[in-house]
């Protein structure tokens, strides 16, 4: 196959990337030319890939992810790599430890998290389309507060094999784009069956977008417009579902009773995954190394306490706390409970509905450093979360502005009907192009 | 309620390394969180979580690898080939 360069020289004043591929090489298909930004903790190939840690400082991954080896196939230049929150624990890339990525559209304010430093390249131009990631919202909560359109898989749907595990039950890659017709491109070659990856479906994603959303029926829960959501956000999103029953979609009132267990639930289950899954940094096999002369758990404690951020050690030792014996049965377990209630409140849903809609985050991206107590960052994931622990697809896709800032309209999906999804937010991007 | 010597313990059991000078801020986060968890106390419902799919395993066959070299040039520490660890004993 044909193998050519592209030059990459973006004007990051955003510190969108963390690292910036010069003249990246692709070759020829579906992606031909198109240079794409790739989060941090998807790996690449003879690419630093750090995921925003002091822990994997230097570390070059010897194998590509498999979302990257399949842009890579169909063409796409991979222009860099983007900033992120620590291991995507964050809700605004405050949490990296290269400094945070600053929104395009204010740079006094956040871009959003954990995918910040994808979202804010898209937005300010300097790639067409990026890869992030969503383990409770860090692909929907960017695209909503940089003006962007981001895509939160069905689980299974996207390989996470050379994704650097966070909460395996909860995370998946997906596209994000300043269009709903480009994040479906991307979202079709990403999408199918691999092998390598134990929780992957046979599902391939093969979808031209479609306007047409005549007699659609959509669920309104109002949890999604009750205390917390700002009132002007609330009021903009509105205006875009009535845009949605212009063009002959039908709203149904609903409810989704979980909620109210629903974020406690996801931070006691991706905090217990995160203290498994975070083990293995430990600076033997990659990043900075161990004191090899030290005993293990010395020279364990020193690395990580180096090469951990404060948000990641939280985070570590909230899961640990969480699995420990006698707690296991207040939190985990109840935890479990609830997410599985979550389930059963979209399936019930979905037995009436197409599809639901509400905000994608209560607020509009919010001022850097404004939310410094952890508990507070923790609750504006309120209205992306349910849809991680039921494992169903949902977009963001750009409706309106308050206070010259975008706010997002998030549409949620039955498992595997990610194309229905994308349809719905297109046929509403469309409408407001015209 | 959790107690500055909890916070110390767990961050022994995570080996995260915690100067004593960070105890005091680490649990009140603490508490404040774990309050908020506390809400799950009131979760009713069965715990049976319903999946369609278990344990995809493949083949045991050798297949196409990383070489030796290529999984170990990223440790810090090596010795003929292998990877050094911290003394365990």
């Amino acid at each position: 196959m044909a193998v050519h360069t592209i030059r990459f020289e973006p004007d990051d004043r955003y510190n969108a990337f963390l690292n910036v591929c010069a003249n990246p090489i692709h070759g020829e298909g579906k992606l031909a030319g198109i240079a794409i930004a790739v989060k941090d903790n998807i790996s690449t190939q003879g690419i630093e890939t750090t995921c925003a840690s002091k822990i994997l400082k230097g570390y070059v991954p010897p194998y590509d992810a498999h979302a990257v080896g399949l842009i890579k196939n169909a063409g796409a230049a991979i222009a860099g790599k983007t900033n992120m929150d620590e291991f995507g624990m964050g809700t605004s890339t405050e949490n990296s430890a290269f400094g945070p990525t600053l929104n395009p559209c204010d740079t006094g304010r956040v871009p959003g998290g954990s995918s910040g430093g994808s979202a804010a390249a898209v937005a300010a131009g300097m790639v067409r389309m990026a890869l992030g990631t969503d383990t409770g919202g860090s692909i929907r909560c960017p695209a909503a507060f940089c003006g962007i359109v981001g895509l939160k898989p069905t689980y299974g749907r996207v390989s996470r094999y050379g994704l650097i595990a966070y909460a395996n039950s909860l995370e998946t890659i997906g596209p994000m784009a300043k269009n709903v017709a480009d994040v479906s491109l991307l979202m079709s070659v990403i999408a199918g069956h691999d092998r390598r990856d134990s929780t992957s479906y046979d599902r391939p994603y093969s979808h031209t977008p479609s306007a047409k959303i005549d007699g659609l029926r959509i669920g309104i829960p109002k949890e999604y417009f009750g205390a917390g959501v700002d009132h002007e956000v609330a009021a903009v999103v509105k205006r875009a579902i009535g845009r949605l029953e212009e063009l002959g979609a039908k709203t149904v009132p609903c409810s989704i009773p979980s909620m109210e267990y629903a974020l406690a639930a996801y931070y006691v289950i991706c905090t217990s995954e995160a203290s498994s899954n975070l083990a293995r940094f430990d600076g033997v096999r990659y990043g900075p190394a161990a004191d090899t002369k030290k005993s293990w758990h010395a020279a364990y404690q020193d690395v990580r306490k180096q090469g951990f951020g404060p948000e990641v050690r939280r985070r570590i030792m909230l899961g640990t706390f969480a699995l420990s014996s006698g707690y296991y049965g207040k939190y985990y377990a109840k935890a479990q409970v609830a997410r599985e209630n979550v389930r059963k409140d979209f399936a019930r849903l979905f037995t009436d509905v197409d599809v639901i809609c509400g905000p994608t985050m209560p607020t509009i991206a919010f001022r850097l450093g404004e939310k410094s107590d952890p508990l507070s960052m923790y609750l504006s994931d309120i209205l992306t979360v349910p849809v991680n622990l039921g494992g169903i697809p949902a977009i963001s896709v750009p409706c309106g502005k308050v206070q010259g800032m975008p706010v997002g309209l998030q549409i949620m999906g039955r498992p595997f009907e990610d194309e229905r999804v994308v349809d719905v937010a297109y046929a509403y991007e469309q409408a407001v192009k015209s | 309620m959790v107690t500055e010597k909890d916070v110390e313990h767990i961050g022994e059991l995570a080996d995260i390394g915690i100067d004593t000078a960070e105890l005091a801020t680490f649990t009140g986060q603490f508490n404040a969180i774990v309050e908020y968890f506390d809400v799950l106390d009131r979760v009713q419902g069965e715990g049976a979580v319903t999946r369609d799919l278990y344990n995809i395993l493949r083949e045991d066959v050798v297949e196409p690898s990383l070489s030796q070299e290529e999984a170990t040039r990223n440790a810090g520490a090596q010795e003929d080939g292998f990877i050094k660890a911290p003394r365990v004993m």
